[in-house]
């Protein structure tokens, strides 16, 4: 068995972490909190509601396993809200314009971001934090007050619901209930499992953890370090859009103050998800349960009554500090025991 | 001449020296009157200088105190701490809890403001130290370390008053409100007087002990650092715990400075603008060397650009796009590839000027 953990790679190692640690966390609310997680909607509504969140943290996945960080991502999906009610309510623009519009505005940060950082050489921290700035003050200056989108078309799409056949649940009143899922989940599920396979099998995918494992190694092997950077950015920023639009469509309405502190959730998700900021190390099926494992977090917290805004900081923080504490020390643990083995290995040669 | 124009703009100083002088240029043709300074008297009838460059010493006071930490932590572990937002609202959580007891509307206050300081700063140390820790024995990277505080700081703040926001009103202590305020009697506004005896003790001790040399070892190669018999583990931790007494010393000037705390707004986004400084001051974020005074600088910087864009009737809301647009112009300019290229573009020009001159005089 241990063998077996040894032998795994960093990254398959801190993946089961991850979902192991969900399935148990799931499982004990189910038995000990009774009711509402038995229901399947409840674990529906996890992606329902945390579809934009799932689709940022993947991007976010993809730029550090490069080695960077973007934590422009929450001022991009504001900034996308904001401009799609503008576009939908104002201008008198259609459902096409308005997804048009989120695209762009996500590749634009993209592009820029990723230039500025991987030809430029400035360091992403200090180029993505400005970003977030613009996208965040950009929000206000589009337009100041909260609008609500009243558009035909877009109200109708927002409200579609897909049924998932056989499941559903009978309510108070003997009324059988279908269990349903919104449109964006399926976006982010179908962009979860291309970037699955991007990151597995794809030439791109496989330059992404090699220069974020080791830059130089990367450069001598003669992959375009500078392009590969460039390109997590873009993909990052073009996903920021996506989720930008997705969340427009869960919540209906620009605001300036939507998904305050998304950036920091989706890093949160990502680090439980066993992605690691030194880069080269990721997953993003992990980064997906990273995400369900922080909202079930935050689901247990309110439903246990512990109702105060403040305790879901605390727990989420506690949280984030045990799986980085278990993810520092496994990997400690696991590289000693490495060296002891390739000792007397050393000496026999 | 030229030798010296090199050695200037080589400086690491010249960066943020730059900027500030610009700024202030762009000011001086824009409305010399941003310079003015009056003396005023204030409402109690005490004598108060007045003018923007006052606001911007007042308000880069906090800024320029938590530059003094964070440049310390970046240089030992090549990371920022993203808590010291979170960190001051958790001082100043602990000075109101303390002075104020179980009662958000005292009479008078429970001890002095001494010992409610004192244990502000032990609280404060000590969740710095909890970062610190992550960071150099668990081999935590220092922005997701310190993430953990990011989020649950506010939290703690407002669970340590109870959710209750204490405001220490004039009628109870006159003298709570001194040190974000003004002394009265003396023109100048005190938190002043805190950030320059801050920076003078940092220079002190910058000047007189190892520190320096220890943390720009550490942060160059932690390896070599250890061979050479110092303690990497440790040093990084005690420039944490340096960073959380700056924390501690800007929460006691937010507090007095509103005389109550708001959990969700006090110092709201200071770490963001504390990093900058740092960057501005030409400090590489990946640690190493770090120059205090670029730091310094860099942060009054950063509060000349805010005043200078609030005098223009920005929005507090719309102002981090603007500031994000001069952020940018100056990284962009600093960054040591575009000075490379355009320095390459300068030797050619000179060159062709050189040779037309010489083909003039034959």
């Amino acid at each position: 068995m241990i063998k077996k953990i040894r032998n795994m790679t960093d990254t398959n190692l801190l993946l089961t972490i991850t979902v192991v640690v969900f399935v148990v966390m799931y499982f004990c609310a189910v038995v000990f909190l009774g009711e509402g997680f038995r229901k399947p909607q409840t674990f529906l509504n996890l992606f329902n509601n945390n579809a934009s969140l799932i689709i940022i943290a993947c991007g976010l996945s993809l730029v550090m396993i490069t080695g960077g960080i973007d934590i422009s991502v929450g001022g991009v999906t504001a900034l996308v809200c904001m401009s799609c009610a503008v576009n939908l309510d104002l201008k008198g623009g259609n459902v096409v314009t308005s997804m048009l519009i989120a695209l762009g505005i996500g590749l634009a940060f993209g592009l820029v971001q990723g230039f500025l950082i991987a030809y430029l050489d400035i360091q992403p921290f200090i180029v993505t934090l400005a970003g977030m700035f613009f996208a965040r003050g950009l929000t206000t200056i589009v337009h100041t007050n909260p609008i609500n989108v009243k558009n035909k078309d877009f109200t109708s799409l927002k409200n579609t619901r897909i049924t998932i056949p056989g499941l559903g649940t009978t309510n108070k009143k003997g009324i059988f209930v279908d269990a349903t899922i919104e449109i964006g989940v399926i976006v982010a599920i179908v962009i979860v499992i291309a970037l699955f396979f991007i990151l597995r099998y794809s030439k791109l995918g496989r330059n992404f953890y090699a220069v974020g494992g080791n830059q130089q190694s990367a450069l001598m092997l003669g992959i375009n370090v500078k392009r590969t950077k460039f390109l997590s950015y873009v993909f990052c920023g073009l996903l920021a859009g996506i989720a930008g639009y997705v969340y427009f469509m869960h919540v209906g309405s620009g605001s300036p103050s939507h998904a305050q502190g998304a950036e920091m959730n989706a890093i949160a998700a990502s680090i439980i998800g066993g992605t690691m900021l030194t880069g080269g190390v990721g997953n993003i099926i992990g980064t997906l349960f990273g995400v369900l494992s922080l909202c079930t977090i935050k689901d247990i917290v309110t439903s246990i009554g512990l109702d105060d805004a403040w305790w879901t900081g605390i727990t989420v923080a506690v949280m984030l500090c045990i799986f980085l504490v278990i993810q520092s020390i496994v990997m400690a643990k696991k590289h000693s025991a490495g060296a002891v083995k390739d000792q007397p290995a050393a000496a026999k040669t | 001449m030229k030798s010296f124009l090199k050695k200037l703009t080589s400086n690491q100083i010249f960066i943020p020296c730059a900027a500030l002088l610009l700024l202030a240029l762009f000011n001086l043709i824009a409305d010399p009157s941003f310079f003015k300074v009056t003396l005023d008297h204030n409402s109690n009838g005490d004598p108060v200088l007045n003018g923007f460059l006052i606001t911007i010493l007042d308000n880069g006071s906090e800024l320029a105190i938590l530059a003094i930490g964070m440049t310390l932590v970046t240089a030992a572990s090549g990371g920022q701490d993203i808590s010291v937002g979170a960190g001051i609202a958790i001082a100043g959580s602990v000075i109101l809890r303390v002075l104020c007891g179980s009662n958000p509307r005292p009479d008078s206050l429970q001890t002095s403001l001494i010992v409610a300081f004192i244990i502000a700063i032990l609280v404060s140390m000590a969740f710095s130290a909890f970062n610190g820790i992550l960071v150099a024995y668990f081999k935590i990277q220092p922005m997701v370390a310190t993430l953990i505080l990011f989020t649950a700081g506010r939290s703690i703040a407002a669970w340590i008053n109870k959710n209750q926001l204490p405001i220490i009103s004039t009628s109870c202590d006159k003298t709570f409100g001194y040190w974000g305020t003004y002394i009265p009697g003396i023109p100048i506004p005190t938190p002043v007087f805190i950030a320059a005896i801050s920076v003078i003790i940092i220079m002190l001790v910058l000047k007189f002990t190892n520190l320096k040399l220890y943390t720009q070892a550490v942060g160059i190669n932690p390896k070599s650092s250890r061979l050479n018999g110092l303690n990497p583990e440790l040093i990084k931790v005690i420039a944490f715990v340096i960073l959380g007494i700056c924390v501690a010393i800007c929460g006691l000037i937010k507090v007095s400075r509103f005389q109550t705390i708001n959990y969700s707004v006090v110092a709201k986004d200071i770490e963001m603008d504390a990093i900058l400084a740092v960057a501005l001051g030409g400090n590489a974020l990946s640690g190493g060397k770090f120059n205090m005074w670029g730091s310094i600088i860099g942060a009054y910087v950063i509060q000349f650009l805010t005043t200078t864009l609030y005098k223009f009737n920005v929005s507090a809301d719309a102002l981090p796009a603007y500031k994000a647009v001069v952020v940018i112009m100056l990284v962009v300019t600093s960054a040591p590839v575009v000075r490379e290229k355009l320095s390459k573009i300068f030797k050619k020009k000179a060159k062709a000027a050189s040779k037309s001159e010489g083909g003039a005089a034959a």
